[in-house]
């Protein structure tokens, strides 16, 4: 019978049936960092409990490291004994870990699949919600909590049920001037925060099949935003082409017979799948969120809701709600809005696919006066091929602060934050309340490119306009 | 080490409105500078129930009268956005030992499972008429019967829904599944064995 490459992989990874009608999910690779690992390490040494598989675990620190600061010990004494609780668990418990002084650091999600760590048909786990983005590559992977991060260690496997499986076709051809991002907030608006409750979205259709990694990685990555806890791409030559040659890619006669093994995991054609959601690409704009959730965003050239034409009192209330927290008008346009910040990076937008592209538009031009503005590569790896073309300097020239690799202002752990009720435009993940840093701090989601031009004009800005680009 | 069969949570009730009451929300991210869960309770909705100096904003939970209460209500998709099993950490360290919302998001459901504090899910209109029987008297007790799948206050009883994974290992005393894990540690020895990818 066909299946599903959430099924196939589902099956070859699940270990046994347990007593409440879970099963019990072998990880195959399992990424720890700083934030969420602690207190697991500490309930291994309370139960007195070795780590399982230690060469299938990989650490790194990306939450709360300083992007203006490499050397110890940071200014933040929280921070600091963050890191060094990571370290001494990692020569504890014989986990590899990737410092800041390997070179390899970075955000987890960028360094899994830049080391070839991330790879398809395989489960990965990682306390950390974005960890859909490694569906990109054909795995299942599921953001866990602390408690399921001990039993990963401790085991090498999870309690889990399954989930029913969504495809998600978006078909046909992206108009000029609309990115990744702009498809996974288009498709978070069409179905709703919650939609994907219950559900792995797998992504399809001319859009994903021309899709650079990268750019996959930036929709799977924004599944959890959708609500659902996985998402993922079949992989294809695509895949392939990234992952050969990667620290920890297959060699040799092992990469043939790896690459056979991952032309088979893709869906089966004739599969069946629980539902099917069809978009066609060219409805798809440049889309900004408005308000406090991703799913509240619309079209560049949209007006911000009025709560007076809202149809259910949910709608009405929850627009009310948004509205009072961002300090918008109904019924203004989205376009126009001044911003304070412009922040661009994170494990959404953080690749280097991300800054050449804004490279490509922003060099000889220059951020405008009273906008901070921020560039933070994913990782030291991201950094480095940054500095090596050039691309770092071009965004200091245009008057962006370049930092070293970290989550930073996505989550505002590290002392990048907003201060009092400071607009951001962002190219990261969550525009909820008090997302970036302050308490009354606001965001506004975007692709990288619309960070790009929001910097450059002050304001939140078509960056079709900005830039030239034909928007036929 | 046995754990409790939680089949029945009785308490008082709060009702925090709202819909995609997001983990940020709850314990918003810098708090979670810290390497153990031990006093996550205090920052409990931080933003939401303070003002920047300190003193307390508007919120049910700053309310004397919802003061002890131990079953919180909520609304829609309550718990999502991040993992942070510290949200589920926070909420029971501050005294809460279930939610009773219209439903939850997936990874802060399984979060609240391994914790033993029951999500249980309840149409709008039971939740509505839980909340203004506790509004007209916050010592009202609430009893969740996890097992029968009721929630009971004032002399009614309205039926809610506990998924059936989490029931069976609530009321059962599994919800921890670190023992039955490890009891099957020698078969995903075997599985792995299996996979190329997972060999050493």
């Amino acid at each position: 019978m066909p299946k599903t490459l959430f099924q196939k992989v589902w099956d070859a990874h699940a270990v046994r049936r347990l007593a409440n009608g879970q099963t019990q999910l072998l990880v195959g690779t399992h990424l720890i960092h700083e934030v969420t690992s602690p207190q697991a390490f500490g309930m291994m040494r309370d139960l007195g409990l070795k780590v399982a598989m230690p060469h299938r675990t990989f650490a790194t620190v990306d939450h709360i490291v300083p992007t203006d600061q490499v050397s110890e010990p940071y200014a933040d004494p929280l921070a600091d004994a963050m890191i060094k609780e990571l370290r001494r668990s990692c020569a504890e418990f014989g986990i590899t870990f990737f410092d800041r002084s390997t070179g390899k650091q970075g955000i987890v999600h960028i360094v899994g699949p830049e080391q070839g760590i991330t790879q398809p048909g395989t489960t990965i786990a990682c306390g950390d919600s974005h960890t859909s983005t490694h569906g990109a590559f054909g795995a299942i992977a599921f953001g866990i909590g602390t408690t399921q991060i001990r039993d990963v260690l401790a085991t090498q496997t999870m309690a889990l049920g399954k989930l029913k499986v969504r495809r998600i076709e978006v078909n046909g051809k992206l108009r000029p001037g609309v990115y990744a991002k702009d498809v996974i907030l288009h498709i978070i608006c069409t179905l709703g925060v919650n939609g994907g409750t219950g559900y792995a979205y797998e992504y399809a259709g001319d859009v994903f099949e021309r899709f650079s990694m990268e750019e996959r990685m930036t929709v799977c990555n924004m599944s959890i935003e959708g609500g659902a806890r996985a998402g993922y791409v079949n992989p294809d030559e695509t895949t392939f082409a990234y992952l050969k040659g990667r620290p920890y890619s297959p060699k040799g006669a092992e990469w043939d017979a790896a690459v056979a093994r991952w032309r088979a995991v893709a869906s089966d054609p004739g599969c069946t799948y629980d539902d099917i959601v069809r978009i066609d690409a060219s409805d798809i704009a440049p889309t900004v969120t408005w308000g406090i959730n991703p799913g509240q965003g619309l079209p560049i050239t949209g007006i911000i809701p009025d709560p007076q034409r809202a149809t259910t009192d949910d709608e009405r209330s929850s627009i009310v709600e948004a509205l009072a927290y961002m300090k918008l008008k109904p019924g203004a346009p989205i376009k126009g809005t001044k911003i304070d910040v412009a922040f661009l990076g994170s494990c959404t937008n953080g690749r280097l696919s991300d800054f050449q592209e804004v490279a490509r538009f922003i060099k000889g031009r220059k951020v405008a006066p009273g906008v901070k503005a921020i560039a933070v590569p994913g990782s030291q790896g991201v950094g480095l091929i940054c500095a090596e073309l050039g691309i770092d300097q071009v965004f200091r020239d245009a008057g962006f602060e370049w930092r070293s690799a970290g989550c930073s202002m996505c989550l505002a752990m590290n002392p990048d934050k907003l201060v009092g009720d400071q607009l951001c435009a962002s190219s990261s993940n969550r525009n909820f309340k008090g997302r970036q840093g302050s308490p009354t701090g606001r965001t506004i989601l975007m692709s990288p490119i619309m960070v790009a031009a929001a910097a450059l004009t002050g304001s939140v800005a078509d960056a079709r306009e900005v830039f030239g680009v034909s928007q036929n | 080490m046995p754990l409790e069969k939680i089949t029945r949570v009785v308490g008082r009730g709060v009702y925090v409105p709202g819909n995609d009451i997001d983990t940020d929300r709850i314990i918003p991210a810098r708090f979670m500078k810290c390497v153990t869960f031990d006093g996550l309770g205090q920052y409990l909705f931080y933003d939401v129930r303070k003002n920047a100096d300190g003193t307390d904003k508007a919120h049910p939970l700053n309310e004397a009268r919802h003061a002890g209460a131990t079953i919180l209500l909520s609304g829609s998709n309550f718990g999502c956005g991040s993992s942070r099993e510290h949200a589920p950490q926070a909420l029971q360290k501050y005294g809460f030992r279930a939610v009773i919302a219209e439903g939850f998001a997936e990874i802060f459901f399984g979060n609240s499972a391994t914790l033993g504090m029951p999500c249980v899910v309840a149409s709008r209109e039971d939740i509505a008429r839980i909340a203004s029987a506790i509004d007209a008297d916050p010592s009202l007790e609430v009893s969740i019967d996890v097992a029968g799948q009721t929630v009971s206050f004032a002399g009614q009883t309205v039926k809610v829904e506990v998924r059936e994974s989490a029931r069976d290992a609530l009321v059962n005393g599994r919800w921890d599944p670190i023992g039955e894990l490890l009891e099957g540690a020698s078969d995903a020895a075997k599985v792995a064995n299996g996979l190329p990818y997972m060999s050493a």
